[in-house]
């Protein structure tokens, strides 16, 4: 993006949600420009999806914002009264969910699901909103006549369509897809994602991609941050990131799907599992799966296992949270 | 509609198990139930000769061998002919006819508040989980299920109606009132039935509110609680039509079990209050081995259990789209 890039739409400044006694995101710092597709990406457990929640906040108890401010446009959305922070979701920021399967209420006519939301935040009455769920629907490619449905009467990639078609109906200027085709199966999960590119454009909405799989996020995104226990400890234009990936944990994560081109090579993945956010490790949080922590480099590792590494640039919007780069600068 | 046919069938078959069963239970007794009904009752057989081959195929009889009894029985079920009461002197049918409306006002109409109670409480303590409906109501209401109902409406009787003198204690109306469809009369029918129906719901409304409460708080972590909420809805629609409509469904399943476990309880009740309904009649008549009624009352019982089950089919078809396909 040449010159000054605008202001960004949404801003997470230091934010901090905590569960109880478990700190799920520590201290995230990620802003989204108008119209970018940021994609957010870790294992399960990191805290991703918390971020999704704390954004429409929509955290339920114990989960609730510890420190750290979300702006929206430059404005704090914490200071919004509860009924503007009702007319802010959906208006300004809507969600699409991991399951399709279970976002839509078993017990409502599809239709009706739109107008009770519609009619949350327009005057509008009930055939017009009807009418408007239709066109909505045409416009993921299901037939307006299904919003006499029930959700169990569709397939799960339909259901899928159906939330996105919510999630579009009020123009939002930012769209949270959080795992949004993780229940669906590999044809139909590209589908979808060409269904959204090509949405994106048509309505320039921003899009917020939460996911475990990265492959997902090559050929869609303008820059991805990774997420791992708790914390963003990378984040680069996709390319970039692609290309050069700083952090041993992106690394990691790369070699833990195959590439689409190029010679056959073994999978490696990550050894270990994700850690105890109740009890997190001692300094850089990664240091015990970390291949490059090793008592090889005594100085090194001192500092790997008791001071925490900061987010830092190591290239113009290439930040990356890891005492190996910063040596390696 | 399939799905009601289907429970339609299931019904059918329920029924008739209960009716063979009933038929069956005074032929396995030991000794001879008619013998003794017809020693004891000579004079009354011998004014109305006719119910004989009634209580022949009702309690057995070595004239009519099983093959035939059987048959001559269901058919007298069927057009309503269940024999006389022994101990009342009227047919069996007209004791139905009078005391059966009782029971089922006291129990539809405990039933459907304790319904509504216990589930709209149950509703505000998922919803706000740890305030003060959940803290306070949910054990104060699972601390009045514990009670055996006889010793509530003991309770009830001494301190509401005796010592407070707030509520009539026993019957149905006041004997000088006339029983007909005038204003005073439901007026003072409904004084009666209040504290028999606030025990139904003292004991009943817990387990509504646990119920509810408990699948509520599951429910509330689905997506589509998240989502709803996402969209903007207003917080009380969310839990309406969102939380609560769904979370209503499982609980009205173990309709079965909490109604039958109901009609014993009301047996006591009103005897308690001695209230002229099926309880009572059922007491009175087991305790005068009245045969022929406790027989046609016991039946009567097990058809209004299978026939409550029914109708919740019918509203849980209508509730969940899922089942009606299904």
């Amino acid at each position: 993006m040449p010159g000054v890039s605008p202001q960004p739409l949404v801003e997470l400044d230091d934010l901090v949600v905590d569960y109880g006694r478990v700190r799920a995101v520590d201290h995230v710092s990620l802003s989204i420009r108008p119209g970018e597709f940021v994609g957010l990406a870790g294992e399960s457990g990191c805290g991703k999806s918390t971020v999704a929640h704390a954004l429409l906040r929509i955290l339920r108890p114990p989960g609730e914002i510890v420190s750290g401010r979300i702006l929206f446009k430059g404005e704090d959305a914490a200071a919004l009264s509860r009924e503007q922070l009702r007319r802010f979701r959906w208006r300004n920021i809507s969600l699409v969910f991991q399951s399709a399967m279970d976002s839509l209420n078993p017990v409502m006519r599809v239709g009706d699901q739109f107008v009770d939301m519609l009619r949350a935040h327009e005057r509008i009455d009930r055939s017009q909103a009807l009418a408007r769920a239709g066109e909505l629907l045409e416009l993921v490619g299901i037939d307006r006549n299904r919003i006499r449905a029930y959700p169990h009467e569709l397939s799960g990639g339909m259901r899928q369509r159906v939330v996105i078609a919510m999630a579009l109906a009020l123009s939002p200027e930012l769209i949270v897809m959080d795992e949004p085709t993780t229940a669906l199966d590999v044809v139909v999960q590209r589908e979808i994602l060409q269904e959204i590119e090509q949405l994106k454009r048509e309505f320039s909405f921003a899009v917020l991609f939460i996911t475990h799989d990265l492959s997902l996020l090559v050929e869609f995104s303008d820059r991805i941050a990774i997420m791992y226990a708790g914390e963003i400890v990378e984040s680069a234009p996709a390319d970039a990131l692609f290309q050069r990936p700083e952090h041993p944990y992106t690394v990691g994560l790369m070699s833990s799907f195959p590439p689409l081109h190029g010679p056959i090579v073994r999978l490696t993945g990550i050894p270990g599992s994700p850690p105890d956010l109740a009890k997190p490790p001692t300094g850089c949080r990664f240091h015990p799966r970390c291949p490059h922590c090793t008592p090889d480099a005594p100085q090194l590792y001192a500092r790997q296992l008791s001071e925490r590494p900061e987010l830092r640039p190591i290239a113009p919007d290439h930040l990356v949270a890891c005492h190996l780069a910063e040596e390696r600068l | 509609m399939r799905f009601i046919l289907r429970r339609l069938t299931f019904y059918g078959i329920a029924f008739w198990a209960a009716l063979t069963i009933n038929f069956a239970l005074p032929r396995l007794m030991p000794g001879s139930p008619l013998d003794g009904l017809l020693l004891r009752y000579q004079d009354v057989i011998r004014a109305n000769p006719s119910i004989l081959p009634t209580l022949k195929a009702q309690l057995g009889s070595k004239d009519e061998p099983v093959w035939q009894a059987y048959p001559h029985y269901i058919g007298n079920v069927f057009t309503g002919d269940f024999g006389f009461s022994t101990a009342k002197g009227v047919p069996v049918s007209d004791v139905i006819a009078q005391t059966l409306p009782w029971s089922i006002f006291l129990v539809g109409v405990g039933f459907l508040l304790s319904f509504a109670l216990g589930t709209t409480l149950g509703m505000f303590a998922a919803w706000r989980r740890g305030g003060f409906t959940d803290n306070v109501l949910t054990p104060l209401m699972m601390a009045l299920q514990s009670f055996p109902a006889f010793f509530l409406s003991l309770l009830a009787v001494y301190f509401l109606g005796l010592r407070l003198g707030w509520f009539p204690i026993q019957h149905a109306y006041s004997n000088e009132t006339n029983v007909g469809l005038t204003w005073h009369f439901l007026g003072d029918a409904f004084r009666h039935a209040q504290l028999p129906i606030l025990i139904i719901v003292a004991i009943s409304a817990g387990g509504w509110l646990l119920g509810m409460r408990n699948v509520m708080i599951n429910t509330v972590a689905e997506d589509y609680i998240s989502l709803a909420q996402a969209k903007g809805l207003r917080d009380r629609r969310v839990m309406t039509r969102y939380a609560a409509r769904n979370a209503i469904l499982p609980p009205l399943t173990g309709f079965a079990s909490f109604f039958a476990s109901a009609v014993g309880g009301l047996i006591l009740i009103e005897v308690v209050f001695s209230y002229p309904g099926v309880g009572l009649t059922i007491q009175q008549a087991a305790l005068g081995h009245d045969y022929p009624l406790v027989q046609a009352l016991l039946l009567l019982l097990s058809l209004c259990v299978l026939l409550a089950n029914l109708i919740m089919d019918c509203v849980y078809a209508v509730l969940d789209p899922r089942v009606r396909s299904g």
